[in-house]
């Protein structure tokens, strides 16, 4: 019977045979649940009752409700601060790595090790770090000079950029190294055509590298935003009970979520929040894929 | 002439920008630094900052695996990250294989399809994979640890990337040697693109090693916590003994400092390759 398959036969029959189990996964783990989340959100869901339809009134609820748009604008002060202050720091770092011969391969490595390790550890060193005197070495150190107490992740102003700086710490070596990469492949050529015309540094950088930058830098953009509108193990370990506090000051979407659906066991109201994060990243997405194009 | 004379000079400049930038980098590292010298000190010594302890001691480490958990988790996370990684690597690499050397009806929509799984956040799937893994018993088993992640949309793409850019002659030679379709697949065509196979090996086992929103969600039971889930528990009850919680920490974080000194090269490398982790 296989024999007497045509070359082309005998390749279809293969891709399928090689595909079947992998397609048959991708199904009932990526695109049946899709589907599912999307009708869940219509139901009153909770694990203790039968699912009943219920229509748009969870997302009803959810925009009268004053906690998801506290949670919804603290996402985007995560990005908002996040984004700028990472893309900074990295950028400056790669920016003169790029010149350095002398050791580069371990100060890179140094400013990469955080990106690789577990988030949920760093985030109690982190918390640790922000404890009043005698304990938290920030307190501790600001003692030492002078300069008054802070109150950090206890305060309603200072939490969120508290629980976010670890969170930009963990990212900065993935920019670093991204960066780098988008450097070394600007031609030399166009530097050295510069140099000759006399340009200053700071004209090159301007009118050079960093508009030839411009895809790496559109990556970054994409890639760290999903990374800080998603924040979750940071706000889950450094505050009290997990909680997102104090008065919900650092809880993000996805923590929202998280309680909503494995503290309250409301699957409905969560997953119809779910269907928000979805839409927010998808258009960040399409923004990209966008902009790239009109390059 | 002398080797001097050519040397270019060193301007002061740059001696500022690398003291700089290793200044920076060393202040990267100080939170894994005062993790582990914390967790060598006595709880009366936490106060102490200095960084090298007065008298460090391992009695943290000792009081740490005398409990048993820590082990437990230890072994849960190491099975199931290796398990993942194997079945990752496996199908990922296959399937990229089929989609980019395979010429048959509805690739190109197998192949979008698996794409566009990229855009659903994890977040969204999570609900619906705890509702189907309470409904099938899956909550606290080691299968419901990995099911996830068995197969990944980024793993296929950029494993179907690699084998573009092994030639066809090669494969066709193989097939009138008479080689099986999976001989080809695996002698043949594997061997070519083993930097793409290591770095989709390491992103995956370390991504999955510091998961934590859906282990969290489908474990309950203590036995089957993975290790970021056990620390965060771990954490919250030694609340105030910061010497343990940082011996924790440092216990979790130790086997990713290893991975990333002895990889680094091909880690590095992985990063720019593929542009993520996941």
């Amino acid at each position: 019977m296989y024999d007497r398959l045509t070359i082309h036969q005998k390749q279809a029959f293969w891709a399928w045979v090689f595909l079947a189990v992998p397609v048959v996964f991708f199904i009932v783990v990526r695109f049946y649940p899709t589907f599912d989340a999307a009708w869940i959100s219509l139901t009153n869901w909770s694990l203790f009752r039968e699912p009943k339809f219920i229509g748009l009134a969870n997302y009803k609820e959810m925009f009268q409700d004053p906690v998801f748009w506290k949670v919804f604008a603290n996402t985007f002060k995560y990005l908002a601060l996040g984004l700028p202050v990472s893309l900074l720091i990295s950028f400056t770092v790669a920016y003169y790595l790029d010149r350095v011969r002398f050791m580069h391969g371990l100060i890179r490595g140094l400013y990469f090790v955080p990106y690789l390790t577990t988030a949920v550890a760093m985030a109690w060193v982190w918390r640790w770090f922000y404890q009043p005197v005698p304990i938290g070495l920030f307190n501790d150190a600001l003692s030492a000079v002078g300069l008054p107490q802070q109150p950090f992740l206890r305060s309603v102003d200072q939490a969120l950029p508290s629980v976010l700086a670890p969170a930009i710490w963990a990212g900065l070596g993935f920019q670093v190294i991204i960066f780098l990469a988008g450097l070394r492949a600007i031609p030399e050529t166009y530097y050295e055509a510069a140099r000759i015309d006399g340009v200053g540094a700071w004209t090159i950088l301007w009118e050079i590298t960093l508009p030839l930058l411009k895809p790496t830098l559109l990556f970054l953009i994409v890639i760290s935003s999903i990374g800080f509108l998603r924040i979750f193990d940071q706000v889950y370990n450094m505050t009290v009970d997990g909680q997102g506090g104090p008065l919900n000051a650092t809880r993000p979407l996805v923590l929202n979520i998280y309680n909503s659906a494995f503290v309250d066991y409301d699957m409905g109201y969560a997953t119809a929040q779910t269907m928000v994060l979805f839409l927010v990243l998808l258009v960040i997405t399409i923004v990209q894929l966008r902009l790239l194009r009109s390059k | 002439m002398s080797a001097a004379l050519h040397r270019p000079r060193i301007a002061p400049g740059r001696i500022v920008a690398w003291t700089l930038l290793a200044l920076g980098g060393i202040v990267m590292i100080m939170p894994f630094v005062f993790m582990i010298s914390t967790s060598l000190k006595t709880p009366e010594q936490v106060y102490d900052l200095r960084l090298i302890p007065l008298r460090p001691t391992l009695k943290n480490y000792v009081e740490l695996f005398a409990d048993a958990r820590f082990l437990n988790w230890f072994v849960n996370s190491l099975v199931t990250s290796t398990i993942v990684t194997l079945s990752v690597l496996f199908f990922d690499s296959l399937v990229g294989y089929t989609l980019a050397k395979y010429r048959f009806r509805g690739r190109s929509f197998v192949f979008i399809a698996i794409l566009s799984t990229l855009m659903i956040p994890t977040e969204m799937l999570v609900i619906p994979w705890y509702l189907m893994s309470a409904s099938l018993g899956w909550i606290d088993t080691y299968w419901g640890i990995m099911f996830p992640g068995l197969i990944t949309g980024f793993g296929v793409f950029l494993m179907r990337q690699f084998f573009s850019t092994v030639p066809d002659e090669l494969i066709d030679a193989a097939r009138i040697d008479g080689l099986s379709e999976f001989r080809i697949w695996w002698e043949i065509a594997l061997p070519l693109v083993t930097p793409a196979m290591s770095a989709l090996a390491i992103f995956t086992f370390l991504g999955n090693w510091t998961a934590f929103l859906w282990p969290l969600i489908v474990t309950s039971e203590k036995d089957l916590f993975t290790v970021p889930v056990g620390l965060s528990s771990f954490a919250s009850e030694n609340l105030t003994r910061w010497e343990m919680v940082m011996t924790g920490a440092a216990v979790s974080t130790i086997p990713t400092l290893i991975v990333f000194i002895v990889f680094q090269k091909y880690i590095i490398r992985g990063v720019v390759l593929s542009g993520l982790k996941g």
